[in-house]
């Protein structure tokens, strides 16, 4: 047993750092946070990586991933936080992708897989609806068929990025009269420019325009763009989440975030001293770091259950409950780190044309203008994904057999 | 990066795991708690027998060339099975003091022991005022010619009343809570002048205040150098931090299973009780605080021969979130376990008890706290 890398995983982290220096644009370093980009911005990197060959670094390498082992991986994604990069958005990568090429047809992969690959198409992921969220098996949009087309009619909601989508993923009930509210759903991809489709953003308490409400109304879709067989979409959303969770725990994002505010905690000020030699203040940070530290051996550890064969089981909830708590507690401590300033509304929300956002006379510390702004959208995170009460749900039934 | 045990490493679990099954199950071992001897000497020898006490010695001193990492395995099936046993005070502490620092004499003399089981060994460190630190020593060795005079009062010395021998902290210059000045012996309990008062505590293991009253220790008593014993101290005791840690994952590991399955049979308004939610996500979050615990433990392990700052980060990490994981886990299991979780008949409070009072060794979880925030600056 031991935690040391290897020499050879020391030269790929050694390349892979030399790669990030000579190829990532600086404008971006350390950006991090949309409200502040444009979707040129969000899909730069993801460009970069498409031509190198290195998005989609967990795919199987005949569908163009890379072959790198779980450990490379996890130093793939230790040195994109070092820096701070803007990582490809997961709805193409992490969500569709390994669905249509593990259960699509060949066209489909054909059609699909090279602008997953290449950053070049949006995707956008229609699952939730007003009344089925974490419990989405009680959605209503309804596909029916008509000759070589579906007709798609219904609202979904919480699609995130979708004002900026080419396409979507979406699960539609074909038949209503299952026995099970899991039966008789289907998965199918939607062309948004598709007439009877429309967007419209829902603005969340940090002020962005992050998701939206998708009304689908009469949408006409060719049948071809169902993925595997009709009914059997429950399947492949849940293969969907699972792999949706692997790489949420955001263990090295979080180790930079926890610098970042001891760098913030050493400016501030407190009865005169560094706020960070106040010991209330630094234990809190140190019980963070420790919670941390455990994270990131836990994720180590099913990473190497991943390289032995064993495939991201529900442990993998243990990582998703860990770490958005551990997200969202350094949010908070944050922005209690940056005190009075936390309160300015600040935010060039460029998201939607026309609202120029409220940052005309920027005030105090750089490092306290989004502090607020981040604690409120971070709240997502224990929701998102199949809510942090459903991991324990799935923990209860899956590990504890209860 | 490997996660792997050895195959070796696999043999001496399945054997310690067969041992603790077969002879420690409850019935026998709440007999021996009782008994007046408190332990079985027997388990020892086998102990012995088994190689499991010469294991993280290395071969020139006569043990088997296993490390931090064996210790682990071995506490961790201890902690299952509730092991009173005193490998920690004395194949981790006493052991750790005399592979690190012993001269070849001294070794020679007590390795040998250990390792056959015929010397057992305790660890006087804590005392009545000192609460945590190490350096906070009333108890005095004073030189004088080519011997020391030993005086002072150690507080709950664990293991004591069976020890052949003890490992004792004493303040040979300075002033009180000084960093230099602090030192360490080694003796025989049977010294002229050892007074020792021995009682039973709170999970089931013995101990024993000791008295040192003008004891005569010959100068090769000295364990180390003279006066700059404290980074030693630390280290032993970060070594004893992750033994003790993997137990408490041991016993965690119990405890959530017994209580886990109680649940499954206990039945209230007609349903086991295991079907509502609200249980079921205390539960996962026990479960998830062991898996933590783990993950911290095989942190601990595999830092003791980091730096000395990485090393002490991780040992207090530990102690830290295993410590918190501990009360989770032993509270909730009671609580769970209902009226049965608070009778002395049903072993899961017992668990809790080891739990409870493995937080106030080696230091609790306030004093680790300090001690990780602490080290923050000097990253």
């Amino acid at each position: 047993m031991n935690l040391e890398f290897t020499p050879e995983e020391q030269a790929f982290r050694e390349e892979v750092r030399r790669f990030i220096e000579e190829n990532h644009p600086k404008h971006l370093e350390g950006m991090g946070n949309r409200e502040d980009m444009s979707p040129e911005d969000m899909t730069a990197w993801h460009k970069i990586l498409g031509k190198k060959g290195w998005s989609a670094p967990a795919w199987p390498v005949e569908y163009g991933g890379t072959g790198w082992t779980p450990t490379q991986r996890y130093i793939w994604s230790e040195e994109n936080a070092r820096v701070g990069t803007f990582m490809p958005l997961p709805f193409g990568i992490a969500m569709v992708g390994p669905v249509i090429y593990t259960f699509g047809n060949e066209a489909q992969k054909q059609q699909h897989l090279p602008g997953i690959l290449s950053g070049d198409v949006w995707w956008c992921q229609g699952y939730s609806e007003p009344g089925a969220g974490s419990d989405l098996a009680s959605l209503k949009t309804t596909a029916v068929r008509d000759g070589d087309h579906y007709i798609i009619n219904g609202q979904k909601t919480w699609t995130t990025l979708a004002q900026y989508a080419d396409w979507g993923f979406f699960l539609c009930r074909t038949d209503p009269d299952a026995a099970k509210p899991q039966e008789g759903i289907s998965f199918i991809l939607i062309d948004m420019k598709t007439p009877g489709v429309e967007v419209k953003p829902i603005k969340l308490l940090d002020g962005s325009y992050e998701v939206n409400e998708t009304w689908l109304t009469d949408v006409r879709v060719p049948v071809e763009n169902l993925v595997g067989e009709e009914n059997k979409g429950w399947t492949y959303a849940k293969f969907l989440l699972a792999h949706e969770r692997s790489g949420i725990a955001g263990v090295a994002r979080s180790k930079r975030a926890v610098e970042k505010l001891r760098e913030i905690a050493a400016a501030e000020m407190l009865d005169g001293e560094p706020l960070i030699n106040d010991f209330d203040f630094a234990r809190k940070v140190s019980q963070l770091e420790i919670d941390l530290a455990a994270l990131e051996i836990t994720e180590l550890r099913t990473l190497a259950g991943e390289q032995a064969g064993k495939g991201p089981g529900p442990e993998s909830s243990i990582l998703k409950i860990k770490g958005t708590e551990i997200q969202q507690r350094l949010t908070e401590l944050t922005l209690e780190a940056v005190g009075t300033y936390g309160a300015p509304l600040y935010g060039n929300i460029a998201n939607v044309p026309g609202d120029a956002g409220s940052n005309q006379y920027p005030v105090g510390p750089d490092y306290a203008r989004h502090a607020a702004a981040t604690y409120f959208n971070m709240r997502k995170t224990s929701i998102y994904g199949g809510s942090n009460e459903i991991q324990r749900n799935i923990i209860t039934k899956m590990i504890l057999g209860l | 990066m490997d996660f792997n045990f050895t195959e070796e490493q696999e043999m001496v679990r399945d054997g310690l795991s067969r041992l603790v099954r077969e002879q420690y199950d409850w019935e026998t071992r709440r007999a021996a708690i009782a008994s007046d001897a408190g332990w079985r000497p027997e388990i020892w020898a086998q102990l012995a027998e088994l190689g499991i006490l010469g294991m993280p010695f290395s071969e020139e001193d006569g043990g088997f060339g296993g490390g931090a990492v064996d210790a682990m395995i071995v506490m961790e099936e201890f902690g299952k099975g509730l092991v009173v046993e005193p490998f920690v005070p004395t194949v981790v502490c006493a052991g750790g003091f005399l592979k690190h620092a012993g001269t070849p004499a001294q070794k020679e003399e007590h390795i040998g022991g250990i390792v056959d089981g015929s010397r057992v060994f305790a660890f006087a460190y804590a005392e009545p005022r000192g609460r945590y630190d190490y350096a906070d020593l009333e108890t005095t060795a004073k030189k004088d010619g080519d011997s020391y005079v030993l005086n002072g009062h150690k507080a709950v010395v664990i293991g004591a009343p069976w020890a052949s021998h003890l490992v004792v902290t004493a303040r040979t210059s300075g002033e009180r809570r000084d960093h230099d000045g602090v030192s360490v012996f080694v003796l025989a309990k049977d010294t002229e002048g050892v007074v020792t008062r021995d009682y039973e505590t709170v999970d089931g293991r013995r101990a024993s205040e000791v008295y040192f009253e003008n004891v005569s220790l010959p100068s090769d008593a000295l364990i180390g150098e003279e006066g700059a014993a404290l980074p030693l101290i630390e280290r032993v005791t970060d070594e004893a931090i992750a033994a003790q840690c993997a137990e408490a994952c041991g016993a965690m590991k119990v405890a959530h299973a017994m209580t886990l399955e109680y649940s499954k049979q206990r039945k209230q308004f007609g349903v086991p009780i295991g079907k509502f939610q609200v249980l079921q996500h205390r539960m996962v979050d026990m479960y998830t605080a062991y898996e933590q615990s783990v993950s911290l433990t095989y942190l601990a392990t595999l830092r003791l021969n980091a730096s000395e700052t990485e090393r002490k980060r991780a040992a207090s990490a530990a102690k830290v979130g295993v410590g918190q994981a501990a009360r989770l886990i032993g509270q909730e299991s009671v609580q769970i376990h209902g009226g049965n979780g608070v009778t002395d008949e049903y072993a899961i409070g017992h668990y809790f008890k080891r739990l409870t009072i493995f937080e106030s060794e080696f230091g609790d979880v306030d004093h680790h706290m300090k001690r990780h925030v602490s080290l923050a600056s000097q990253r």
